[in-house]
């Protein structure tokens, strides 16, 4: 048996935190990246910006930001204490928020950018065969830009799973409840166990390969670096 | 309730204005005519809810669709109407059958009167039901748009150019439906082209814009013949009239038809007898004289009044005419003007000497 339970649970966790984290995006995401393809307004620049931020931000400046602000003087810490539910910082809670902000530019831009392609015309075409705007979305919208959903699925899931700095520094490194896969790996190295990090190490790498091979070639999808700009 | 069509828009983007104020047919064909840039297909996005300006008024046969004072302004997706986009605009992730049925499903059970089935036959597209729009050529994909238009049973057709995007033939594969759309359907339809060979063949009523603003509304023939436009002074200017079928002069090759007015004779059309024509008389083929000519070659002589008289282009003048209730404009040389001494409210004679038929 290449993992022990140690492993297994932390796989377990990273696929629950990157699924869960997956759903939030794409719920935030869409309406977000849906606004950002639309908008003439001025903010549209600083959203673009801010939303864009955790790609050139080293992820311990995020886990900081995060690590303050959900704490017990943070504003987020003092507003889920009041809620009753305790600070986020070192819990599954914790992880899913911080992994959300992380990952949202790699669910946001796919769908933007499918969301910008699609122009005014169908949308118009929708409106003159009486379909409101909530209707156009899901029966014209949506299917015209499949691809961009499933590319924005992919890279949030995949980004999720191998994120290591922010999850460090908000999740910390406890058992069952916060030590994904990326710090199981970190752990096993520490203790130089070289192969324990192997099976991992090798897994997460024909996984993050998948997944790509999976876009380009099944989806024909555009490459990555494009869907970003 | 009357039967008309009032819109009203003041637009104004500083490079771009729109101030329309018009009445139109709460029937026919109304062909709004103009160059691009004229405003035209900024009216009928107006008219369409697509485009809102800020200041409008919009009425269709009774239904107040924008009153800016009120602040009232009905949304596309409400206004029960047809549009046809300049380029067939249909859906590429559904097959023709659900790009049909895609508007006919979101209307009521009640307006959903007309038959599916005979708007598929009307527009000849029962044989691509099943493909995706990537696979039907430019002419199947506009007859495709027309028919998803007319399936909502609207109450207005709205067309923008629908055939701009077309060559030759694609063209003169379509127009025959328009012109079976226009006998069939009896509402309004709105159709912007800047082609005058759809104007002559199509329109009922004519709109002619230019730099956002309407030089002239009215019936085809008036409009066409108005010496203040300038189609008028053009060398091809023309003008429409419709006609019935009267009788066929077998031994002579020749069909007689009725104008509102007065009889023509036409080369023999293989038409039924009572049936509608369009009639098309280039200004260049009217030629006057005084008196009736006793003695000429030429069969269709009629007794006119000159309502109007312009001076044209390169030695030409324009006179416009009206032989019964028609109006009708003839190029002639600005020598022969004077020598006859013509001047508005004479009576003459008017020789035609070509006609075409247009359907």
């Amino acid at each position: 048996m290449p993992f022990n339970a140690a492993d297994i649970s932390a796989l377990w966790l990273t696929f629950k935190v990157a699924g869960l984290a997956t759903l939030i995006m794409l719920i935030l995401g869409t309406p977000l990246a849906w606004w950002l393809a639309r908008t003439a307004s001025r903010w549209k620049g600083v959203c673009n910006a801010l939303v864009a931020l955790p790609l050139v931000l080293p992820p311990t400046v995020l886990g900081f930001y995060l690590l303050v602000l959900m704490g017990p003087r943070g504003p987020i810490g003092q507003l889920t204490t009041q809620l009753g539910l305790g600070t986020l910082p070192f819990t599954f809670g914790g992880l899913v928020v911080a992994s959300v902000l992380y990952s949202l530019p790699f669910v946001v831009q796919p769908l933007q950018t499918a969301f910008a392609a699609i122009g005014d015309r169908p949308l118009e075409a929708a409106a003159t065969l009486r379909a409101g705007p909530l209707d156009t979305f899901f029966t014209v919208v949506v299917p015209l830009a499949r691809p961009g959903f499933l590319t924005a699925t992919i890279l949030g899931f995949a980004h999720t799973v191998g994120e290591f700095g922010v999850v460090l520094m908000v999740g910390g490194n406890i058992p069952d409840k916060t030590r994904v896969v990326s710090v199981q790996i970190y752990n096993h190295v520490e203790a130089l166990e070289y192969g324990q990090a192997h099976w991992l190490a090798g897994g997460l790498l024909a996984f993050s390969f998948l997944v790509l091979l999976l876009m380009y070639s099944v989806l024909k999808t555009q490459p990555v670096a494009h869907q970003l700009k | 309730m009357t039967q008309k069509i009032t819109a009203r828009f003041l637009l104004d983007y500083g490079e771009f204005k729109l101030d329309v104020d018009l009445r139109l047919p709460g029937s026919g064909i109304s062909v709004l005519f103009g160059p691009s840039g004229s405003g035209k297909t900024s009216l009928l996005r107006c008219i369409a809810g697509l485009q809102r300006a800020p200041e409008g008024f919009l009425e269709i046969n009774g239904h107040v669709w924008q009153n800016s004072e009120r602040g009232l302004f009905v949304p596309t997706h409400k206004r029960p109407l047809g549009y046809v986009f300049q380029e067939a605009n249909l859906f590429p992730h559904l097959t023709v059958t659900e790009n049909l049925q895609f508007g006919r499903k979101r209307i009521g059970k009640l307006s959903r009167a007309g038959d599916l089935q005979q708007i598929v036959e009307l527009l000849g597209i029962g044989h691509l039901l099943k493909r995706m729009p990537d696979r039907l050529s430019g002419g199947e994909r506009q007859r495709v748009a027309i028919a998803r238009a007319l399936a909502l049973n609207p109450e207005v057709l709205l067309m923008d150019e629908p055939l701009a995007a077309l060559d030759f033939q694609r063209k003169q594969e379509i127009l025959p439906f328009l012109n079976r759309l226009h006998q069939e359907l009896n509402i309004p339809i709105l159709y912007v082209t800047h082609s005058r060979q759809e104007v002559a063949q199509l329109a009922d009523h004519l709109v002619i814009l230019a730099d956002g603003r309407a030089l002239a509304s009215g019936p085809l023939a008036d409009t066409l013949s108005r010496l203040d436009v300038p189609l008028a002074h053009d060398r091809e200017a023309a003008t429409v009239w419709p006609v019935t079928v009267v009788e066929h002069e077998a031994d002579y090759h020749l069909t007689r038809v009725a104008f509102a007015g007065g009889m023509l004779s036409l080369p023999a059309v293989d038409t039924a007898v009572g049936a509608p024509l369009r009639v098309q008389i280039h200004a260049r083929d009217a030629s006057l004289c005084l008196e009736a000519p006793s003695f000429t070659s030429i069969l269709n002589v009629l007794p006119a009044t000159i309502t109007g008289l312009a001076e044209g282009h390169e030695g030409q003048s324009v006179v416009r005419l009206r032989v019964g209730n028609q109006a009708l404009l003839a190029h002639i040389t600005r020598k022969s003007a004077l020598l006859l001494g013509l001047r508005v409210g004479m009576g003459v004679y008017v020789q035609i000497k070509g006609t075409s038929i247009l359907n």
